[in-house]
């Protein structure tokens, strides 16, 4: 029993799925890092003391939070484009063109997040 | 006369089943996040957050409204900022939240976890978890 691969990984790395492959991979990975950050975080802040201390200390490091906010902003960004894609299906031949949508509203607004979060750790 | 077929399957013949639901609440605790998000955005606003608060601030609160979130920003008073209301916002997130995100991770469990004893395993562990996580989340949340 279990998972049987009939392709290797060096086939499945060069599948060219474009743009919905990486959305989906993208999407997959936001939400693992968020519920990975999320559980530790409330726990942390329960326990508090040292071990709260260390890891509050991993979330205000600069880099973290470049890293933690293209996981929330892209997913939230994502899942409404597949929010609105579901609920109204007459829409999903235009799925590429929705995502050309998202990217407009993702990349703008993460960069901007990510120049005010590096300016501040550089500057203050 | 023959009777008008009807045009919409009732639910049971269109498969509505628990996946069937949990794919529905999916969408629908996405939605409700946003505007949860956009109360506590807009509130933050309203609240001073214009001079008092950078892009990172606002967004962080936005994501879970509680007080230890404006912290270390230039927010003079914290009063504002912990009421009961606001309380309320950050824990219907943090249920919204958690149900969302623990039916995630069993989506993408079945995904490498295939046999029928496995999943039972992974959806024991989630239940779990969602339940564990949502009160210590309340109790962090009401008690800073």
């Amino acid at each position: 029993m279990g998972l049987t691969r009939n392709v290797s990984l060096a086939t499945a790395l060069r599948y060219k799925g474009q743009g919905p492959m990486w959305a989906y991979i993208l999407h997959r990975v936001g939400g693992l890092g968020m519920a990975t950050f999320i559980t530790i975080h409330i726990l942390a802040s329960f326990i508090g003391g040292n071990v709260g201390g260390f890891f509050n200390d991993v979330y205000q490091n600069w880099a973290f939070q470049v890293f933690i906010f293209f996981c929330v902003l892209f997913h939230a960004i994502n899942g409404l484009r597949i929010t609105i894609l579901d609920l109204f299906p007459k829409l999903i031949p235009h799925l590429r063109e929705a995502i050309w949508v998202e990217m407009a509203v993702f990349v703008p607004l993460y960069l901007l997040t990510v120049y005010v979060i590096v300016s501040t750790a550089l500057g203050g | 006369m023959e009777k008008a077929k009807p045009k919409v399957l009732p639910l049971n013949k269109r498969g509505m089943n628990f996946e069937m639901f949990m794919w529905i609440i999916t969408r629908l605790t996405a939605l409700a996040m946003y505007g949860l998000i956009l109360t506590a955005i807009v509130g933050a606003l309203i609240m001073g957050a214009r001079n008092q608060m950078n892009l990172a601030d606002v967004l962080r609160w936005g994501f879970m409204p509680n007080n230890p979130h404006v912290l270390n920003t230039d927010v003079p008073d914290l009063a504002p900022w912990s009421t009961p209301f606001w309380r309320t916002v950050a824990s219907l997130l943090l249920l919204v939240a958690t149900a969302h995100g623990v039916h995630g991770l069993v989506a993408i469990a079945d995904d490498y976890i295939v046999t029928p004893r496995g999943r039972r395993i992974v959806r024991v562990l989630s239940i779990i978890m969602m339940i564990s996580m949502s009160l210590i989340g309340l109790y962090v949340i009401w008690i800073s």
